[in-house]
């Protein structure tokens, strides 16, 4: 009888460790369901801390003008990351969208200048060759089941060639266009939003965005997309034409990049064969900044265009603080390491 | 003696030197429930992805309703009435319940939205997954729009299983659906099972588990070595001659003489 306390305290003080153990492993593990089911909060408290330091750091970086050229910097990048995130979304990838846009921007500049094309035909054209790249893309890579990375690094190089033999390797440039073709640069249109000064082009990459998050969640064909990037048998033996859903994805793909090729013009001023060189490298950061999943159907849509700004913060932000241009470089890196890291992380929930 | 409904002949389908199926022939006929038993690997799921449109026999022939057909793909099938619960199950883990229920037939809204936008209705969705869940006996699942990886392995299957019963109109192909499923949860199943019957419609049910078998078949196939070894009445034959004729320690009298 005596020793009936003893089980009784051991008992309480063995639950107390349990409960205490239970209670701290689940906090990591409520963050790790929490980030599994929300996978886009990764990036939006990212882009609020980055925002944060910044705006302690330099007291100019909080204006109305400085975000909102934040914007218009990373407008034509964003745009061109819409595109990436479909084809990364069905565990692709796209080396060969800022190829494409320059291309396309080249195309639209020659028809409308040196053929004398009306610019809104020359536009429609333009967007239709955008859709002709993707095609070509998404037939070699369903058709010749050849890897979405070695396609497009293959497409990447004959855009590239095509763009310099269709340009003569020459410049139109701005006084050009605006003389005649200036709707090609209606894209870099600013206008005033109570201190903030913003471009159409702003505005176009938002709506891409809208538009696609709208296709994605609320339409059979995103449920597709992500059922097909998620685990291609699966949605076959399910009896979806996972053919038929990547073709559209590269096609809408090659529209959006035409869509970023003249909003690119609008933002450069002129059309020259050599601009954009890093677009392609820069939309896929974009892309994993904003936690899409490479290995596919995963991560929201609205992720990358917090992507982008995440990179247009630290690089205004770095710039106003007088730090040498190398850091920027150095703290993207960084950030998509840590990026590609959270992913991992959070998806060995589900394993 | 009424025709078959789903029949095959002679199917052949070789991976490199496996030997998958080795001129099967399988038959089912209206209304029945048919097992199909054999040891791992005796080639049971190559036939019935060959009935369902998953892999294109080698040779053979696959007929419905006495007509040759090829399908190139399971929507094919599909579209023939021939839903499948693969043993892989065919769940887009990333995917909530519903959308996979769904996945290849969304619903969509009624209105304008529906009609030139394409906007999928959830809520219709939503109510009729919960009710298909719920006619299993899966109410313990909360959230219709939670991730099917999020599930336990039963509830999955229990979700492919609710998936074809609801959809299939001609033929409903199962290819162990119970095998993660816990006793109370089987029963259900062998209750969906006869239920589907009583609707009139064919099963094919692929098991290891003879006591269920013997249950709910009114015919069982034993596949054995890539083709049809016999087909055997269950009332006629005990569970340990069955296994015999699985393993080929006995050889059935049909074959014999
Ligand atoms: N895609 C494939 N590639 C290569 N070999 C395969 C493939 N599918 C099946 N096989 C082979 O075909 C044979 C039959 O396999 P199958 O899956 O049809 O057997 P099963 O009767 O369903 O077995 P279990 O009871 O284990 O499910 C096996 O030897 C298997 O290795
Ligand atoms: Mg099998």
């Amino acid at each position: 009888m005596s020793d009936s306390p003893d089980p009784v305290v051991q008992r309480n003080a063995g639950e107390t460790v349990a409960q205490f153990d239970h209670h701290s492993r689940s906090l990591l593990d409520r963050t790790q369901h929490f980030l599994h089911q929300y996978p886009t909060m990764v990036p939006v408290i990212v882009l609020v801390l980055s925002l944060i330091a910044f705006g302690m750091i330099s007291p100019n970086f909080f204006s109305a003008f400085n975000l909102s050229l934040i914007l218009q910097q990373v407008a034509v990048v964003g745009t061109l990351a819409a595109a990436q995130s479909l084809v990364i979304l069905t565990a692709g990838i796209d080396l060969s969208v800022g190829a494409v846009m320059v291309l396309i921007s080249v195309i639209m500049g020659n028809l409308a200048v040196n053929f004398g094309i009306p610019v809104p035909i020359a536009i429609v054209i333009g967007l239709a060759c955008g859709a002709g790249t993707g095609a070509l893309n998404g037939l070699l890579v369903t058709r010749l089941k050849l890897p979405p990375f070695i396609t497009t690094l293959g497409t990447w190089n004959i855009f590239l060639a095509l763009n310099y033999y269709l340009s003569g390797r020459e410049t139109i440039r701005s006084q050009t266009l605006d003389a005649e073709a200036s709707l090609l640069k209606f894209f870099g249109t600013r206008f005033n939003l109570g201190g903030a000064v913003l471009t159409y082009g702003v505005i176009l990459m938002i709506i891409v965005f809208a538009v696609l998050y709208y296709a994605l969640y609320k339409t059979a064909w995103g449920r597709r997309v992500y059922a097909v990037g998620d685990d291609p048998e699966s949605a076959a033996l399910a009896g979806i034409q996972t053919k038929k859903v990547l073709m559209s994805v590269y096609v809408v793909a090659g529209v959006i990049c035409g869509l970023a090729a003249w909003s690119s013009i609008g933002r450069v001023g002129s059309i020259s064969p050599t601009s954009f060189f890093e677009a392609n490298l820069e939309s896929i950061t974009a892309v994993v900044i904003g936690g899409i999943s490479l290995f596919g159907g995963r991560g929201s849509i609205l992720g990358p265009l917090i992507g982008a700004l995440i990179v247009g913060v630290f690089n205004s932000g770095l710039r106003l603080a007088g730090v040498d241009v190398l850091w920027q470089l150095f703290a993207t890196g960084w950030l998509i390491i840590f990026a590609v890291a959270i992913d991992q992380w959070i998806r060995k929930v589900s394993s | 003696m009424t025709e078959p409904l789903l029949s095959a002949r002679n199917l052949v389908k070789r991976y490199g030197r496996v030997t998958a199926m080795d001129h099967a022939d399988f038959d089912l006929y209206p209304g029945e429930i048919l097992a199909v038993i054999g040891d791992n690997g005796a080639g049971k799921s190559s036939l019935i992805k060959a009935l369902s449109g998953a892999v294109r026999p080698d040779e053979g022939e696959i007929r419905l309703d006495g007509k040759p057909i090829s399908f190139d793909s399971p929507l094919d099938a599909r579209k023939a009435g021939i839903e499948t619960v693969y043993q892989t199950l065919a769940l887009s883990p990333a995917l909530s319940i519903s959308d996979n229920m769904f996945m290849g037939r969304e619903i969509v809204r009624k209105n304008f939205m529906g009609k030139f936008f394409g906007m999928l209705d959830k809520p219709a969705m939503d109510s009729f997954a919960r009710e298909k869940l719920s006619e299993l006996g899966l109410m313990t699942i909360q959230n219709i729009s939670q991730p099917v990886e999020t599930l336990s392995g039963g509830q999955r299957q229990g979700v492919a299983v609710a998936r074809a019963a609801a959809f299939g109109s001609r033929v409903i192909i199962l290819d162990e659906p119970t095998a993660a499923l816990g006793v109370k949860e089987s029963r259900r199943v062998l209750d969906l099972i006869q239920d589907v019957r009583s609707r009139g419609i064919p099963i094919v049910l692929i098991s290891h588990n003879m006591p269920h078998v013997f249950e709910v078949a009114d015919r069982i196939h034993i596949h054995r070595l890539g083709k049809r070894l016999c087909v055997i009445n269950p009332k006629e034959h005990s569970m340990s001659d069955a296994v015999a004729y699985m393993t080929g320690a006995k050889v059935p009298d049909e074959v014999a003489a």
